[in-house]
């Protein structure tokens, strides 16, 4: 059975970001509903019902997220969006902004409806200059037609959105390095509790979704919550505390598949599937090594492992929330899916990995800063064919000590580093015990130099 | 004389009432001065922190912490060249690419030509692997790029 996109179903019409046709599509119809009929807290109430899980990459489900706002709270409440989109191998929040940014914006102005903000700080990170442009013309349009601003559609509700750009920095993302790049200081993640939810921006409740659930409660709200839960994955019977997978989801195929783009599926599609169905398979006829199922920090399959208590492989897993945990990955994280074909030396992935988190550790946290720069360090003499046995556990011991899980750090970024290290030496062990055996030296050798220095 | 124009100023103050802190418009502020004024001297810190009632160190602190930011000493090029080095860009060719646009300027990543026309940088995972390697033009994506099309790529951007 074919599935017919609901996110993504006007992003190839012809300006597709414009108020006129988003409304002719029956745009913010949903949100003007809302404000005649609903409550804040039944928005509230549906969105729970609904089974909505942030699509960020914690997967925290969004309306209980939002019943942690303190009750008659006397404001100011602070939605904050979260459009920093940094992890690597994910673009699914630029295509909405890009393509049909009043999809988003409903979202928006439901989302703060509901918990009641009259401002909605929209934290986009730089490099989206396109969707910037974008979404603040389309902003410009709201305010026009007296979609936001006083007293909105004579409801008596009042609500801003405000843009603001990031400047290049992955730490931005975490929520509370956000919040604080926001307040312009040092984007340092802070120690929870207090959550943002109790406080957050400028101390006061702020609630931080990410663009692609903004855009899922637009829909959730325009077509209600049993369309959303017909979708996914229902909870595990046998698992009390499993929330099930409900709804549709943006996957973002990158590396080396034929066609890399933005597939939106009903969650719990298998790799296999998206990889070779909707990706169009492995480039230049090769097979699949290796994939990343959810943006880098999930961690590595390995396609030929066969899975324990199931048939198939690590490449059959199902990616709702659930799937990439049984295949030893952190979590679905942002449903990014990178391919890594036969010809490719894991060494030079795991580099790659390294020499990202290590760049983007905030600093803060010793267990992370010097963790993720170690790592590096010991992938770096790696590729110029100097890796020792005894490598392999150092890198396994710093991976599994640094994170928020050991509960060494503040932040998930240091579990995110220490996860595709740990499942890449675990499952291709043999891989680099032979690159220590050959001395094999890196085919970037050449590269090295120039690209280190920065 | 100020470093800051009467119109950045006036820009400046313009954030100001959308957040409940001036503190707030440091990095709007920051990007204002950077765009316009191709570096962030120490002057115009003392000036942003003037603004925004806080103290330069405030406003260096910030600055600092983003290494996005030219300061003092430092200049942007006409045009900012960020090329992808993040996974999906490696796997289609990106390290390459680094290499082959250092070369034919004659630069590192982080520099800028002699000729004051690109500063170079490589840049983390850009979003936009769909089409991998890429790179940004000052904030513009400019995907699937080939060894060829950079080369076009740097031409044109030398005869701007
Ligand atoms: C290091 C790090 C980076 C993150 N980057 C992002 C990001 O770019 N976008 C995002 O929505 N969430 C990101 N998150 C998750 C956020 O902290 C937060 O969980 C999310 O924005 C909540 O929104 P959601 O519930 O709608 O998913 C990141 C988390 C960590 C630890
Ligand atoms: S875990 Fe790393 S990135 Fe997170 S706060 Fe600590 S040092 Fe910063
Ligand atoms: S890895 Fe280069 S755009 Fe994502």
């Amino acid at each position: 059975m074919s599935y017919e996109p609901v996110l993504l179903a006007r992003i190839d019409k012809p300006n597709s970001q414009r108020l006129e046709g988003y409304r002719q599509d029956g745009g913010y119809e949903a949100f003007a509903r809302v404000l005649r009929e609903l409550k804040p807290e039944e928005v509230v109430a549906r969105v729970k019902e609904s089974g909505l899980r942030g699509r960020g990459g914690a997967g925290f489900p969004t309306g209980v997220k939002w019943t942690f706002v303190p009750k008659g709270h006397p404001g100011p409440i602070y939605l904050a969006v979260n459009a920093d989109e940094s992890e690597p191998c994910t673009y699914n929040n630029r295509i909405l902004m890009e393509k049909d940014p009043h999809q988003v914006l409903e979202g928006v102005l439901i989302s703060s409806y509901a918990i009641q903000a009259r401002v909605a700080y929209f934290y986009i990170r730089y490099e989206y200059g396109e969707a910037y442009r974008t979404l603040q013309a389309a902003i410009d349009e709201l305010y026009q037609a007296g979609l936001l601003g006083r007293n909105i559609l004579n409801s008596g509700f009042d609500l801003d959105v405000v843009l603001h750009r990031g400047a290049g920095a992955y730490i931005c993302g975490e929520e509370t390095g956000l919040i604080e790049s926001l307040e312009g200081k040092r984007a340092w993640p802070r120690i929870k509790p207090p959550f943002p939810a109790v406080e957050g921006a400028f101390r006061k409740p702020t609630i931080v979704n990410n663009v692609e659930t903004l855009a899922c409660v637009t829909q959730i709200l325009r077509r209600g919550v049993e369309w959303f839960r017909s979708l996914g994955v229902p909870p595990d019977p046998k698992n009390p505390r499993d929330l099930g997978s409900f709804g549709p989801k943006l996957y973002t195929l990158a590396g080396h598949v034929n066609e890399p783009k933005c597939v939106e599926l009903p969650l719990g599609v298998t790799v296999r599937e998206l990889v070779e169905k909707h990706g169009g398979g492995v480039w230049k006829g090769r097979k699949a090594k290796a994939v990343n199922p959810g943006g880098i920090s999930m961690g590595f399959l390995r396609c030929d492992l066969p899975l324990k208590n199931a048939e198939g492989t690590e490449y059959d897993i199902p990616l709702d929330f659930n799937g990439p945990l049984r295949a030893g990955c952190l979590g679905l994280g942002t449903a990014a899916v990178t391919v890594i074909d036969d010809q490719t030396s894991m060494i030079d992935v795991v580099h790659n990995v390294c020499q990202f988190f290590s760049h983007e550790s905030c600093g803060q946290c010793t267990p992370c800063r010097e963790g993720t720069g170690w790592m590096l360090k010991i992938m770096e003499r790696f590729r110029h064919g100097r890796g020792r046995r005894e490598d392999l556990d150092i890198l396994l011991d710093v991976a599994e000590r640094i994170g928020i899980i050991p509960g060494t750090t503040i932040c998930g970024l240091a579990d995110g580093a220490g996860w595709p290290v740990k499942t890449a030496i675990r499952k291709f062990r043999e891989e680099f015990e032979q690159a220590i055996r050959d001395a094999t030296v890196s085919r970037y050798v050449r590269t090295l130099e120039t690209v280190a220095a920065h | 004389m100020p470093v800051l124009t009467p119109e950045l100023r006036e820009q400046i103050l313009a954030y100001v009432p959308r957040y409940p802190s001036k503190r707030a418009v440091t990095l709007p502020a920051l990007h204002l001065v950077h765009d316009t004024l191709r570096t962030v001297s120490h002057e115009a810190i003392v000036e942003i922190a003037e603004l925004l009632e806080l103290q330069p160190a405030e406003v260096y602190d910030t600055m600092t912490f983003y290494e996005f930011f030219k300061g003092e000493g430092e200049r942007l090029g006409q045009t900012r060249l960020w090329i992808c080095r993040g996974l999906a860009c490696m796997l289609r060719g990106a390290y390459e690419l680094l290499e082959q646009a250092q070369q034919r300027l004659g630069i590192r990543c982080g520099q800028t030509t002699p000729d004051g026309k690109i500063t170079l940088e490589f840049a983390e995972c850009i979003g936009a692997c769909d089409g991998a390697p890429a790179c940004l033009r000052n904030d513009v994506h400019v995907m699937n790029l080939t060894p060829e099309k950079l080369d076009q790529l740097l031409t044109e951007l030398r005869c701007l």
